[in-house]
């Protein structure tokens, strides 16, 4: 990760669900650790994530569905992204997600899921241990 | 109520007893440099009786049943009735959650409780791209009056109250239960349940809003204007700080939040021209039974004693039903824990008494399993005898409001009222709750107390057992509820089916006669009771609505 930039930080809320105190809490712990952090609001469609992964250039996708839709939005959320030719962020899940749907995550690119009672402290660290460089495909400009 | 001269005399015998601690103190300090609770209020030692100087008794606690209520809306309280043990519920199609709420009333359950699938509650029929992955998984589908119909198919609707836990089309849902029940030969003034219609607080915390909060509110007063004629023991509003407080906010935010929504609820329906004794009486409350279990105690009380004098003081009501606050409570699902899911049966069992010596009116006890998943059978079964235990073996049914009089209990009952009220004025100096949360004033306080408790976790200040004490390697938690995925496609042939048979003439007349009503100030009731009689579909009533009304659009604050 090239030092002059901040890690950028997408959090989403794909769906129709309302339940984002888990998304804000973890997009202010984000902020607070020097992160730049982009929060969609909720009720988006998989589209709508990805644009704005899109827009805004970002280096990490941080999904969160808290209402047993994560089996059908975060695989079309990867395969739209893959579509659309990204393939260099890191994308992590968190919400009610059951323990034995996590492998079929994983296997379409989520590379971790953090359910309730994660800390954000843990996934800062997982973040900045995992977090891509992009230095070479990112969009121009520094921010 | 106490000698003030005596109160003096105490004082200094506190002082006194205070100062004879040093030594102990010292030798042995004790857990915490300070004691506070989520409200931010300090806790004393002890609570002794010049900690409630001032206090009147008739004025502040006075009988049960009468004003102001602080010890309940009742005058035998849980002598007479127990409260109604009603489980929210509700899962994929019709089919299986009628054979849920079967079950829990053969399991002893004494009230129904609906929970919809999201697209429901948004108004999407099942068929709506929006929908896709979300049909069934919250709760159940309903796209017509033909899935209400199978919803509560064997179920005599003037015998149970059923409560729905539906906001934005509310006034659609209202009326596929009455057209179900006329179709069962019940009459209007035989049902009891409640609809939750509190759009204020889909705006700040629950998120399923459709349409803006000028017309939200609209179609709000015209379900208060023709329920109180055609289903006069409706509870036509169910106003909620429960969800407030999943998202984050403290007690005192809890009650004041909440009461402020509902100051604007009374106010939408006065400027409609409503009597206020009218509609008041029907008003219902809900509430989150969170962990600190003095302060929630304290809680239900102050938010019953702060309600009437409200409605007295500041509305002039005079009929004392619509100073009543009556509430249901639903343990605090934020606290449940996916470590250790067992624990939260214990976690359940103490909310749960919390919200019974609060006095509440009716309860849903949490299952084990819903930090991980919709709760199974067996998980809702050990939920429900939670209640029935809690009920007929431990004797905190038998005198009312078993804790009045407790220092600790009245002084925190105070301080919550006092504290709450600091807040309503505030709200009321920023033109009302409607206009708070347009500045976002309430999502921000909400936010910021979150964020204050995730840091409490973390830093280990607040103790979590299982998630930062006591931790265990665990093998993952087998047991869980699975939505089948076909429930869609079966919705889909359902709809498609009603589409195709239905009289298409019937429905166009009905919707656009829905249309002139909500572009004018007709009472909208009538004409969506017409359209769901005609078989028009939620998606297509909801559309009409959006085409008029607009959408919501909501702005992102963090």
């Amino acid at each position: 990760m090239a030092a002059s930039r901040r890690i950028r930080v997408l959090v989403a809320k794909p769906g129709l669900d309302g339940h984002d105190r888990g998304a804000k809490v973890l997009a202010r712990a984000l902020r607070d650790a020097g992160m730049e952090v982009i929060y969609t609001g909720i009720r988006q469609t998989p589209e709508q994530v990805v644009n704005a992964v899109i827009q805004e250039d970002v280096d990490v996708l941080c999904l969160s569905s808290l209402s047993g839709a994560h089996d059908y939005l975060f695989p079309r959320i990867m395969e739209l992204l893959r579509e659309k030719g990204v393939d260099d962020i890191l994308v992590l899940g968190g919400g009610i997600i059951p323990e034995e749907d996590i492998p079929a995550l994983k296997a379409v690119g989520i590379a971790e899921i953090f359910g309730p009672g994660s800390f954000t402290s843990d996934i800062i660290k997982f973040i900045e241990e995992n977090v891509k460089d992009r230095s070479k495909t990112r969009g121009e400009g520094e921010r | 109520m106490f000698d003030e001269k005596a109160l003096e005399e105490l004082k200094e015998a506190a002082k006194r007893w205070e100062e004879s601690l040093a030594p102990t103190l010292a030798k042995r300090p004790e857990r915490k440099p300070s004691f506070v609770n989520t409200s931010g209020i300090p806790i004393e030692r002890v609570y002794l009786p010049f900690h409630l100087a001032g206090l009147e008794y008739e004025r502040d606690l006075g009988f049960p049943g009468d004003y102001p209520f602080t010890r309940g809306v009742q005058a035998t309280m849980y002598r007479g009735q127990l409260w109604t043990m009603r489980q929210y519920a509700g899962f994929g199609t019709a089919e299986e959650s009628n054979r849920r709420y079967r079950y829990l009333l053969e399991q002893g359950q004494t009230g129904l409780s609906v929970a919809f699938d999201l697209p429901t509650q948004i108004g999407y029929d099942s068929d709506h791209p929006n929908a896709y992955g979300e049909v069934g998984k919250v709760g159940v589908a309903i796209d017509s009056i033909h899935d209400m119909r199978i919803l509560f198919q064997g179920i005599p609707l003037d015998k149970v109250s059923t409560s729905m836990t539906i906001n934005a089309p509310a006034a659609i849902l209202l009326a596929m239960y009455m057209a179900v029940a006329q179709e069962q030969g019940v009459r209007g003034d035989q049902l009891n349940g409640t609809i939750q219609n509190d759009i204020l607080k889909e705006y700040t915390s629950r998120g399923t809003y459709i349409f803006p909060p000028e017309p939200s509110m609209r179609i709000v007063t015209d379900i208060f204007a023709f329920c109180s004629k055609e289903v006069p023991n409706w509870n036509t509003i169910s106003i909620s700080g429960y969800h407030m407080r999943e998202a984050g906010c403290t007690a005192v935010q809890e009650v004041a939040f909440t009461l402020a929504n509902g100051i604007a609820y009374v106010e939408a329906g006065l400027k409609a021209g409503l009597d206020v004794d009218a509609f008041a009486p029907r008003l219902a409350f809900f509430f989150c039974c969170h962990l600190d279990f003095f302060e929630e105690i304290a809680k239900f009380r102050a938010a019953r004693r702060l309600w009437a004098r409200i409605m007295k003081e500041r509305f002039k009501a005079k009929n004392p039903r619509s100073c009543m606050l009556r509430f249901h409570t639903q343990t605090a699902g934020c606290t449940l824990t996916a470590q250790q899911p067992k624990n939260n049966i214990i976690r359940v069992a103490y909310q749960a008494m919390a919200a019974v010596l609060g006095g509440t009116q009716s309860l849903h006890t949490n299952s084990m399993d819903e930090a991980l998943a919709l709760p199974t059978e067996e998980a809702v079964q050990i939920a429900l005898r939670t209640q029935q235990i809690l009920a007929y073996e431990f004797g905190v049914t038998e005198t009312v409001d078993p804790l009045g009089g407790s220092f600790y209990v009245e002084r925190l009952t105070n301080e919550i009222e006092e504290r709450a009220m600091d807040y309503i004025r505030k709200i009321d100096e920023m033109g009302g709750s409607p206009r708070a949360i347009e500045l976002g004033f309430i999502q921000k306080e909400i936010q910021e107390a979150a964020y204050a408790y995730q840091r409490e976790v973390e830093s280990g200040e607040r103790v979590v057992v299982g998630v930062n004490r006591f931790q265990v390697q665990e093998p993952p938690f087998k047991a869980i509820l699975r939505v089948d995925p076909a429930v869609r496609e079966r919705q889909l042939q359902r709809l498609e089916k009603i589409k195709k048979e239905r009289d298409s003439e019937k429905v166009k007349r009905a919707l656009d006669g829905l249309r002139k009503a909500a572009e004018g100030t007709e009472n909208l009731m009538p004409h969506i009771l017409e359209a769901v009689k005609s078989e028009a579909t939620l998606g297509e009533i909801c559309d009409v609505l959006r085409d008029v009304f607009g959408e919501y659009q909501a702005s992102v604050i963090i």
